[in-house]
Formats: structure tokens, C-alpha cells, sequence
């Protein structure tokens, strides 16, 4: 079904284009002339072939019908004349004139050599700069722009005098700019790579630096040098940002996650080292959110996110609750025992997940997430990526909130600066402790979900971000909120610049030691991080 | 005092039964040579635990970084063993198969020391002990204590690991090394050799253990349990705590080294695997199941979960993890002073009249010590 009516759709698009040229055209009587006799040299198998030929060079709109429609067996002969049938059923001649009369039964179409279909597929291709899809319209202006042959520019012009999309209509520009490079007259040159110069177009870069050994005019050489030495810098540039954007994409994840840790090391000396698998929760619910909403509501398969972030939300924070209240609690002040223990909790969440799930599944991103922000020529910022930000962001604030202006928030901070004095002032230590590991879990596993926007989930997840995310704690000092952005953007960052500049196969890997290394080589100085607690809270930790 | 007799004599009868009892069991057929193999790798580990025993139950410095030092061992051995077998591999080429599926024809500079036994056994305690005054360098003279210690040693361990794992460090990649042929000239194949191998890991760890016992009974043993109890309190007496970290943190890196020198010969594979994260961690809970702070409970935590981790993997390998983690959240919060401790009470349940003498000589008192 969905293919008839693409076809269709395509039909329809031939004739609009038909219907207008033709239009267009009828208005030159001489033209019309030509191509009734080139209509006719096409249509005699004699001289097919050499009429193709001649055709390769030939770029005009008003032949597209007659050729398509001598491709699709749809060029009759009737009463001498050649005649198209449209898909109406109805009969046009070869300018698109409506023609009276009606075709006998069993008459044959006009025949098409065989080993002619490639030239006509060629031919046809050009005129796609002229289809009523956009998609094709930037495909097609693109292939001619690299096609190196000057006669498709009268055909680009066309197009672009038609083009209403100020979009394409760049693109339209920077395939005539290409295809002018190659024009005899100088100043025609030099206004092309002007022109990509401008552009900054990454597209043009090889065939300007071909021109650089080529170009004979030293004016015009002069002004290719200066539009490559642009491009390339602002490709330099463009990389540089690319990579930093990474940059704040992981240490968006890595704040998200280090948020808890650094409240629950900071508040209870606790080292949670299963907050990984929190991470883990959080992304496998994600993906059962997912499962369960294609099984039975098949048609809200993009909106199962809105479900699944506060559900992940609420299940990593459950677990960390039962946590706290089972086991983590007989371990307060004995960070190093805590270690040990989660570490366990961990490996046991982590067997269970593969015992259960599989080593790895993936979460489909709902169809509005995908695309994204074109933030410099040729440079996306997926939208997943913007959001995973914008999610960093959004907890901090709202932790920041929470621990500021509510009556709890001022218990939390109570408790973490004096324990004993916020107990002796009626803080219940036990509940506060309990609800803020809860809720450092949580987030945790909101940072799950939206990872699974961005990659595979698999039981390995939480391991790949607890190392990074502890130096980020130790790096930014314990319980400091203003630290642990710092130090998670700061590695974040500097972990995505360094793999190019380290390059190669392995440059991941080399640059997660170089982070580590720095990082030890800082606390040589700041032996506590980069905002250290004062006064006696500094003796706990 | 009768304690201390006790210990010392449990501390005989297991000399007594690894040293002479396994061997003479195997040389009468009462035990198959692979049994034989199998104990051998749980005394070479047993050396890691001592290891381990000594900076984490005694000085209270959590290191998780002991399967680095572990590794660098039983590379330097494995390193010269591949050596000791090249030209005679698949290929017979002068360098090892490995490197050959990499392109490598010419041996890299850091393995041509390791041509030499001597360089490989040496490198094998010493390399680690260096390495160890160095991250001790960097971490105690910077005060950096307790957590933060224990994080940046894991930290170093995960990046160990990432490093160790890529075939451009010429070291075998994520496969590691295998196929040694013999140690010293004298045949791998021969069972002769292992049961030699067997013999000599178990006096190792006899001198591991004696070498221990007079370290943490000396007065510098002293100041490391003191370190562990009240380090703040040593420092105002002018104690320069660091140093005596760093000299612990050294020799639990060098027992560390030696065991991974008995460990690769008599297992016939060292790989990434071994080295990292995990492993440095499972140390610890062999050291915590056997009773943490005393030197008997690290070597008998050893055997025992290795022992448990050879019988469940056999017969349920997807489970082995879980059962392990199990036992990182049962040994801690249930039984924190593990099986030595266990069996302390066991005896005072028995005779209650020694539960006086116990409670002075009791080695470790391990809580109530916020790091």
C-alpha cells in the first residue's frame, strides 16, 4: 500500500513539473519546434543513440518529460504525431499541450534501446534539481555541483530562480560556485572562490587546493590560498568545538552521577561504589519502559521517555533506599568497609542484570531526538547530547534548590556540617541519611535513562563511569556542589580535547590515564581539591 | 602468652601439612598432580594476601592496587619465560608468536633485559617495590589519606588495566602471556619441574610469613599499627608516618611481586584480566574472610576462597560473581574479623577461662578506627 502511494506521490510530482514547464515553454514557439524534431530523432531507433549523445551535454528542464516518459513506455505515435499519456489517461504532446483524441487499443510505445538506459538514467538524474521533494532537490544540487560538467549550470540557475527554501538555495549557490571554479574567465573564478571562501565550504576544500597547483591566473591563486587557508582553520575551529561539546556531554553525565556521590561521601562518608549499577537501573528501566510501551501501545512509541525518566527516577531511587535501610546503614564512619560492601552490591546487581537481560540491548531514542542543532557549517549538536545538558543542569538546580530552600535540604546540610550537633538539635540523622542516599541513587539512575539515549545498555555501563566519577569527587572535594561541577566539566572536557591531540586507535584510553595522571598531580597541591573543607569538618574526612 | 603459642602452632601444622604433607600425599599417589598445581597456585596467592595483610590490617592503608604490583611479577617472569621458548614457537622466529600477529619482528627494548633469569626474577619484587615508593611519593607525603588513597589506587589500577589490555604495549594484549615452554631450562611439561615449582612456593611462603610475623612485631610494625589506630596522635609524638607508609606500602608491593613470580610459571597464563580493579579488590576480601590483621587468617582467607572459587566455577560459573559479592557484603558486615576470629571465639566458647588472655593478645583491634 505505503509503495502505490509513493508511487503515486511520484506520478503526481512528474506531472506538476510537466504541467509548468511545458507552461513555460509553449510561450517560445521556436523552442517548441526544436523539440518536436529532437522528439522525433529520439523516437527513431536510427538516430536514438546519437540524439542521446548529443543529449549529455543538453541541460534544458523542457525535455525532461518527453525523455521520462520515453523511459516509462508512455511515448506513443498517434496519427503521425508523438504523444505522451500522462497518468490521468489523458494525452499531451511533447510540450505538454493537452492533444485530443484517444490511442487504439494494443498500440505499441515508442521502444527505448537497452543499452541506452544508463545515458537516460544520467540525463534524468539532472532534472531531480527540479523535484518537488526537498530531500532530492539538495541530493541532486549537490551530485551536479560535484558533477565538474558547466552545462548543468543554466539548469542549477533555473532551479534556484525556483527555489523557495533560503536553505537550499545556499546549496544551490555552493554547487554553482564549484562548477564556476572551472570557468575559463577569471573573474567569474574569483568570485566562486570568493564566494566558498565565504562559505567556509568543507565540500569545495580538495577541488580549491587541486586549483592551488592548477590555477594559472596568480590573482586568482591568491585569493584560492586565502579561501583554503579559511576553510582550513575554520575546520580547526569547528573540530575544536565539536570535541569540547563531547566534553561537556560526559561531564553532563558524569555531574548527574557525581551530584550523589559527593552529597552521600560527603554527608555519611560513604563510598557507594554500586552507584554504577544505579546507573544501570536506571538505564535497563528505560529500556523495560521501552519494551513494555511497543508491546501494547505501539503508537506512543516516541513518548515511553516521558515515562521512563521519572520512572528510572523513582526505581534506582527505591533501590537505593533498601540499600540504606538493609545494609549501608550498619556501616556508617567506615568508608573503606562501605567500599568493600558496595563494591559486592555491585557485582552481585551486575550478574543478576546480565543473568537476566542479556549482555547487551539498546534503547531506541524516540524520533524527536534524533537530528539535531547545526551550531557551525557542518557541525551537529545531537539533540540526545543537548538534552543530556540540559538534564545535568536542571538536576543541579534542582538539588541546589532543595538543599537551599527547603526545610530538608537545610537538615541535610545541617547534619553534614555537625553530625552530633544536628542530632542534639532534634535532626533526625538516621532519616536524613537514609533519604539523601535515596536520593543521590536516584539521580544516578535518571542518569542512566538518558545514557541510554546515547549508547548501548549493557551491564558493563555503571563500571565505565564510577572510576571517573570518584576522581571527579576527589577532584572536586567532598560534598561540594560548586566542586563537582567544576571537576566534571573540567574532565569531562579535557578527556575528549586530549583524544585527538593523543590520536590513534587507543587515544580513549590514553586519555583517561593523562586525566588520572593530572588529577594526582593536582591533589599534589590540593591534597583535598579544589574546594577544600575548613576548619574542623576537615579533620573527618 | 598461650595464645601466642596457639598461633604459633597453627602456623606449624599449616607448614607442616603445604610444606611436607601435600607433596609426600602426592608422591604416595594419595593426591593427583593436578591437585598438587592447584594448592601451588593458592600458596603463591597466599604470598599477595600476606601482602595485603600487611598495609591494610596492620597499617589500616587500604591499597587496591595490589594486583598491579601481583602483575608486574608474573609479567617479568612470563616475559622470560616467552623469551626463553622463542625460535622454538610456530614461527621460529627470535621474538614470541604474539608479536608476530602484530607485525612486532624486532624485540622491543624494555623485554631484552628480561633475556636474562636473573634480571626477571629481581625485576619481578623489585620493579613493584619502586613503583610502590613512587605512588606512596605522590599520595602520603601529599597527607593524602584513608578514602582518598584508596580511590587514586583503584583509580590507577582501572588505568593499569586499560593500558595493559592494548597490543601496542607488546605485552600480548587482552590474551597476555601463555605457552611458556620451560623456566631455567628445566621443561614446564615435566611434572617434575611443578612438583619443584610446588615445593619452592610453599617455602616461599613460609619465609613470606616469617619475614611478616618479625616486621609487624618489630618496633616499626608497632608504629604501622599505630598508624592504622591513631595516625594523628603519631604525628604529634614526631613520627614521620609517611615514610613508614611508604616502607610498608613498598614491602606489600614486593610480596605482591614474588607472588606473581610463583603465580604465571605454575598457572602457565598471565593476562589483563589479573591486573585491574576486580582482582585488587578480591584480595582484600581474602584477607577480610581470613581476619583481617593476622597474618595466618590472610594466607588461610587465600586458600579458602580460591579453593571455593576453583569447586563453584566448575559446577556454577554464572553464578561465581554473585556468589562472590555475596561474600564482600557477608564478610564485612557479619563476620568482620573472619574465619581466624571465628574460630577465637569458638575456642573461648569451648574454654571460657581464655577469653581473659585472648582479649589482651587479640592482634587487631580492627573497629572504632574512623580513616
Amino acid at each position: 500500500m505505503a509503495i502505490g502511494k509513493a508511487v503515486r506521490a511520484v506520478g503526481f510530482a512528474v506531472l506538476i513539473v510537466v504541467a509548468s514547464s511545458g507552461a513555460v515553454h509553449s510561450a517560445r514557439g521556436g523552442a517548441a519546434a526544436d523539440l518536436e524534431k529532437l522528439a522525433n530523432r529520439l523516437a527513431d531507433p536510427k538516430t536514438q543513440a546519437r540524439a542521446f549523445q548529443s543529449l549529455a551535454e543538453n541541460a534544458d528542464p523542457a525535455i525532461e518529460p518527453l525523455i521520462r516518459a520515453l523511459k516509462d513506455g508512455a511515448l506513443y505515435r498517434l496519427q503521425g504525431r508523438l504523444v505522451m499519456l500522462a497518468d490521468d489517461g489523458s494525452l499531451r504532446d511533447v510540450a505538454g499541450q493537452a492533444v485530443d483524441g484517444t490511442l487504439p487499443s494494443g498500440q505499441e510505445a515508442v521502444g527505448l534501446d537497452e543499452k541506452l538506459f544508463g545515458v537516460v538514467q544520467r540525463v534524468l538524474e539532472r532534472f531531480e534539481v527540479l523535484s518537488a521533494s526537498r530531500e532530492v532537490r539538495r541530493a541532486a544540487a549537490v551530485k551536479l555541483g560535484n558533477s565538474g560538467a558547466p552545462t548543468v549550470i543554466p539548469l542549477l540557475e533555473r532551479a534556484r530562480e525556483r527555489e523557495q527554501d533560503p536553505g537550499l538555495r545556499a546549496v544551490i549557490d555552493e554547487a554553482l560556485a564549484k562548477l564556476q571554479l572551472l570557468s575559463p574567465d577569471p573573474a567569474a573564478r574569483t568570485r566562486a572562490v570568493k564566494h566558498l571562501g565565504g562559505l567556509k565550504s568543507e565540500a569545495a576544500l580538495s577541488q580549491l587546493r587541486a586549483m592551488l597547483a592548477t590555477e594559472p591566473d596568480p590573482a586568482v591563486r591568491q585569493e584560492v590560498k586565502r579561501a583554503v587557508d579559511g576553510i582550513d582553520s575554520h575546520i580547526g575551529i569547528r573540530n575544536i568545538v565539536g570535541y569540547a561539546f563531547n566534553g561537556v556531554s560526559l561531564g553532563a553525565v558524569l555531574l548527574i552521577m557525581s551530584l550523589g556521590l559527593s552529597v552521600t561521601f560527603g554527608l555519611m562518608g560513604i563510598i557507594n561504589m554500586a552507584h554504577g549499577e544505579m546507573l544501570m537501573i536506571g538505564s535497563y528501566t528505560a529500556y523495560v519502559v521501552q519494551e513494555i510501551v511497543a508491546q501494547h501501545w505501539a503508537g506512543y512509541q516516541d513518548y515511553y521517555f516521558f515515562v521512563a525518566l521519572p520512572l528510572s527516577f523513582i526505581v534506582a531511587g527505591l533501590v537505593g533506599l533498601a540499600l540504606e535501610l538493609g545494609i549501608i546503614r550498619f556501616l556508617y564512619g567506615r568508608p573503606l568497609e562501605t567500599l568493600i560492601v558496595t563494591w559486592g552490591i555491585g557485582m552481585i546487581l551486575q550478574q543478576c542484570a546480565r543473568l537476566y537481560f542479556g549482555d547487551q540491548t539498546s534503547v531506541n531514542a524516540p524520533t524527536w531526538f534524533r537530528g539535531g542543532v547545526e551550531a557551525m557549517a557542518g557541525l551537529i549538536f545531537p539533540w540526545s547530547r543537548i538534552f543530556i545538558v540540559g538534564l545535568a543542569v536542571a538536576s543541579l538546580i534542582a538539588l541546589w534548590l532543595v538543599l537551599t530552600y527547603t526545610f530538608a535540604g537545610l537538615r541535610v546540610q545541617a547534619v553534614m556540617q555537625n553530625r552530633a550537633m544536628a542530632a542534639c538539635l532534634g535532626v533526625s540523622t538516621r532519616k536524613v541519611d537514609a533519604v539523601t542516599f535515596a536520593l543521590g541513587t536516584a539521580l544516578a539512575g535518571v542518569a542512566g535513562c538518558a545514557l541510554a539515549l546515547i549508547g548501548t545498555v549493557d551491564p558493563e555501563v555503571g563500571k565505565t563511569y564510577i572510576v571517573d566519577s570518584f576522581m571527579v569527587v576527589v577532584l572536586g572535594g567532598v560534598g561540594k556542589l560548586l566542586g563537582t561541577v567544576v571537576a566534571s566539566f573540567t574532565i569531562g572536557v579535557f578527556n575528549k580535547l586530549l583524544e585527538p591531540a593523543i590520536g590513534g586507535t587507543a587515544a580513549a584510553v590514553y586519555a583517561k590515564v593523562a586525566v588520572l595522571l593530572m588529577v594526582i598531580w593536582f591533589l599534589q597541591w590540593r591534597p583535598t581539591g579544589l574546594f577544600p573543607e575548613r576548619g574542623r569538618a576537615a579533620e573527618a574526612t | 602468652m598461650k595464645i601466642r603459642d596457639s598461633e604459633l602452632a597453627a602456623v606449624g601444622v599449616f607448614a607442616a601439612i603445604f610444606v611436607v604433607g601435600l607433596p609426600t600425599a602426592n608422591a604416595l599417589g594419595l593426591i593427583s598432580d593436578y591437585y598438587l598445581n592447584l594448592f601451588g597456585k593458592y600458596l603463591a596467592l597466599a604470598i599477595l594476601a600476606l601482602g595485603l595483610d600487611l598495609i591494610w590490617g596492620y597499617a589500616g592503608i587500604l591499597s587496591l592496587c595490589q594486583a598491579i604490583f601481583f602483575g608486574i611479577g608474573a609479567y617479568s617472569i612470563g616475559m622470560h619465560m616467552m623469551l626463553e621458548g622463542s625460535g622454538r614457537g610456530v614461527y621460529g622466529e627470535p621474538v614470541p608468536d604474539f608479536m608476530i600477529w602484530n607485525q612486532v619482528y624486532q624485540l622491543p627494548w624494555f623485554w631484552k633485559p628480561y633475556q636474562y633469569g636473573a634480571v626477571a626474577v629481581l625485576g619481578a619484587i623489585l620493579v613493584p617495590a619502586a613503583l610502590a615508593v613512587v605512588i606512596g611519593l605522590v599520595t602520603f607525603r601529599r597527607r593524602l589519606r584513608g578514602t582518598y588513597f584508596a580511590i587514586l589506587t583503584q583509580a590507577i589500577a582501572f588505568a593499569a588495566w586499560l593500558i595493559i589490555n592494548r597490543n601496542e604495549m607488546k605485552l600480548g594484549g587482552t590474551n597476555g602471556l601463555t605457552d611458556f615452554k620451560s623456566l631455567f631450562g628445566f621443561s614446564l611439561g615435566n611434572p617434575r619441574t611443578l612438583h619443584v615449582l610446588y615445593v619452592l612456593t610453599a617455602l616461599v611462603l613460609v619465609g613470606a610469613f616469617a619475614l611478616s610475623r618479625w616486621l609487624v612485631r618489630s618496633k616499626a610494625g608497632l608504629v604501622l599499627t599505630a598508624v592504622r589506630d591513631n595516625e594523628r596522635r603519631l604525628e604529634f609524638l614526631g613520627y614521620d608516618t609517611a615514610h613508614f607508609k611508604i616502607f610498608v606500602f613498598a614491602v606489600s608491593a614486593a610480596l605482591a611481586g614474588l607472588s606473581g613470580l610463583l603465580y604465571a610459571p605454575q598457572v602457565g597464563i598471565i593476562t589483563p584480566s589479573q591486573i585491574g580493579v576486580l582482582p585488587s579488590l578480591e584480595v582484600v576480601i581474602w584477607v577480610a574472610f581470613g581476619g583481617r590483621g593476622t597474618l595466618i587468617g590472610a594466607v588461610i582467607g587465600a586458600i579458602a576462597v580460591n579453593w571455593l572459587r576453583s569447586v563453584l566455577t566448575a559446577s556454577y560459573p554464572s553464578l561465581w560473581p554473585i556468589i562472590l559479592g555475596g561474600l564482600f557484603v557477608v564478610v564485612v558486615l557479619i563476620v568482620p574479623d573472619g574465619l581466624v576470629g571465628v574460630g577465637r571465639r569458638l575456642l573461648s566458647l569451648l574454654w571460657p577461662r581464655r577469653r581473659e588472655g585472648e582479649a589482651t593478645a587479640a592482634a587487631a583491634p580492627m573497629k572504632e578506627h574512623v580513616i
